[in-house]
């Protein structure tokens, strides 16, 4: 059978780069960086989108994409994004941060961009621990997980409680949408595209703030195999953050 | 003739800045500078610009680092701890190599110090690139609100040049101070085009950029290797000392003794070198404009022919560090600092009388 006779029915989507997803097997940011380029495509707007990763493993983002980017200094992405949106006012800012870059050292950072407002786009990676520098206890640590800095499990006593940033972001005035989602199961996954669309139809609409956070795998520093991955999510985290929509508004009076 | 107005350097440097053609300011407040962001809070709106006030000085700069990926001409301004600060933002956007310019009116530290008033004591941190890597940045010390005015523009065109980020470093004196300024926007030429900004790909054919503020990724320099990248960087600090440096001279030729300063405190050394000649006392200054690149050769020259040499700076010794360096220990370098103030108060400043009090010991 000739090639012309074949009819694509799967594939890369056209906004992914030729660099290879550069995350270790059974990582679920392949998936959510699928999810990105069909939604940004489908919305029309990749001329005018400019994706900004953190620092921890979405640095590499901006090669993945076919799309103007830049990999921010740890936590900043949404202070960088802030100006790269008041000056082109028609671009389309997402930024895509880890745990430890958004929840610890850009906590701020980010709860300031949501007080002033920005129409920009959030894409939250929760995989409950720092996963580049080798398995520490992020601020979304679970309570007695055993990470590489709670080596007898996460101890509120000294290590605090877990963070939840999409429910903490629905708070904010600014904020248009906050949800949270996982692709840990092909209905998940469906469920995650939807809200990340709407999260960029806040700011394409210029409604306000759109945020989306992740319950994603991390077999490296979980010391899991992917399917055991998997459960963890099902039974404990999912115990812990709740899936959902915390806010989701067309205006913002 | 230039419109000529009144006004302090803080508002010369705003006001420059637009004649400059930045229409875009981060700033969060810090005494002695917080004017400067007041004013083109007003004004940036006017001309279809933006005023953010960030959330720290941390903000600050990677908002200007953002904006400079944007590709227009955008600023910040602080002072002294504000500008610590900014030291990781300052060298990625010195590894990125995308153009700014960070205003710092120096306020006397260490700490909070005397809570925002005069004081020369951020030299030595601006001078050896503020941020951690090995980065650098050009540092220009304006001495008058005219240069304020003068030199913002100047660092917006140099910035645009070397794609290294532009310090102008001006203190409590030199911001506070009122003074008539011509208004002039000077044209130093052509800057090569930023086809690299994050505007979108469909403004670029389809093009895509990618900034990673790392070695090897520079927007000039995509893809090099480790060491390529590093002589690049070499090399483009290596030309911007071959070429950018500047210092000015007052009575130098026939001095017997010269005084080296910048900024604030060489207007004070002016004044002690008029008061000496009026008394017969062959005095010279010597002012660095550029205090990075530094006039290493210039100094020496100027220092041997004179053969006595007294910096004045407002400080216990740190731009002295760089005239010992220059001089390469072949005359002895003395010094006037934060001891020769006329009182004990975070208001004291240094007079010329103690200046020449200091010159009349050495003669």
């Amino acid at each position: 059978m000739s090639s012309e006779n074949k009819v694509k029915v799967y594939g890369a989507p056209s906004l992914r780069s030729f660099i290879p997803i550069l995350h270790c097997p059974g990582c679920h940011y392949g998936a959510i960086i699928r999810i990105l380029c069909e939604n940004i495509e489908e919305l029309g707007v990749g001329d005018r989108t400019v994706l900004l990763g953190g620092v921890g493993c979405s640095y590499t983002w901006p090669m993945l994409f076919v799309l103007d980017g830049a990999a921010c200094p740890h936590g900043r992405a949404p202070a960088m994004a802030t100006a790269l949106k008041r000056v082109h006012p028609d671009t389309i800012l997402i930024t895509c941060q880890g745990d430890g870059d958004l929840g610890a050292i850009g906590l701020g950072c980010f709860m300031n961009a949501l007080s002033r407002g920005e129409k920009l786009t959030t894409i939250f990676l929760n995989n409950a621990g720092y996963g580049m520098t080798g398995g520490q206890m992020a601020p979304t640590t679970l309570l007695g997980q055993v990470t590489t800095t709670t080596p007898r499990g996460r101890d509120p006593e000294i290590a605090g409680y877990p963070i939840h940033v999409a429910e903490l972001a629905a708070v904010m005035k600014g904020t248009a949408y906050s949800a949270r989602v996982t692709v840990h199961t092909p209905a998940n996954y469906q469920k995650a595209k939807k809200a990340v669309k709407l999260a960029l139809q806040k700011q394409i609409e210029g409604i306000g703030y759109g945020f989306v956070e992740f319950l994603s795998a991390c077999p490296a520093s979980w010391r899991m195999t992917p399917s055991e991955c998997l459960e963890f999510i099902d039974e404990k985290m999912l115990a812990e953050y709740p899936l959902g929509e915390f806010k989701n508004v067309d205006r913002i009076d | 003739m230039d419109e000529k107005i009144f006004i302090t350097g803080n508002e010369a440097i705003a006001r420059g800045a637009i004649a400059a053609g930045c229409k875009y300011f981060f700033g969060y407040p810090i005494t002695p500078q917080s004017d400067i962001g007041e004013y083109l809070s007003a004004e940036l709106p006017k001309i279809g610009g933006a005023f953010i006030q960030s959330e720290s000085e941390s903000a600050s700069i990677y908002m200007l680092y953002g904006g400079a990926m944007s590709g227009e001409r955008v600023m910040t301004s602080t002072s002294g701890c504000g500008f610590a600060l900014m030291a990781e933002g300052i060298s990625y956007i010195s590894a990125a190599e995308v153009p700014c310019v960070v205003v710092d009116v120096m306020r006397m530290g260490p700490g909070i110090g005397t809570g925002g008033q005069q004081g020369q004591t951020d030299y030595r941190y601006a001078t050896s690139g503020a941020g951690h890597g090995g980065s650098r940045c050009i540092v220009l010390a304006p001495a008058s609100s005219q240069e304020c005015f003068d030199m913002v523009q100047l660092a917006f065109y140099l910035t645009d040049i070397y794609g290294v980020l532009v310090i102008v470093l001006t203190d409590f004196i030199i911001g506070r101070m009122a003074e008539p300024v011509g208004i002039r926007t000077i044209d130093f030429g052509p800057v090569p085009e930023k086809d690299w900004a994050l505007v979108g790909k469909g403004k670029k054919e389809g093009r895509t950029d990618r900034h990673f503020g790392g070695a090897s990724y520079p927007p000039r320099s995509v893809g090099m290797s480790v060491p390529a990248y590093h002589e690049h960087q070499r090399q483009k600090y290596q030309n911007i000392m071959d070429t950018e440096v500047r210092y000015e001279t007052y009575q130098a030729e026939d001095a017997e003794l010269l005084l080296v300063s910048y900024g604030s405190s060489a207007r004070v050394c002016r004044g002690a070198v008029e008061l000496g000649r009026a008394e017969g006392l062959r005095l010279g200054l010597f002012r660095a404009i550029t205090v990075w690149p530094f006039p290493r050769e210039e100094l020496r020259e100027a220092v041997l022919r004179a053969g006595k040499v007294l910096v004045v700076e407002d400080s216990i010794g740190e731009f002295v560090d760089d005239v010992e360096f220059a001089v390469l220990g072949q005359v002895p370098v003395h010094l006037l600092g934060v001891w020769g103030r006329h009182q004990a108060g975070g208001s004291g400043i240094i007079h010329p009388e103690r200046v020449l009090e200091e010159v009349r010991g050495l003669l």
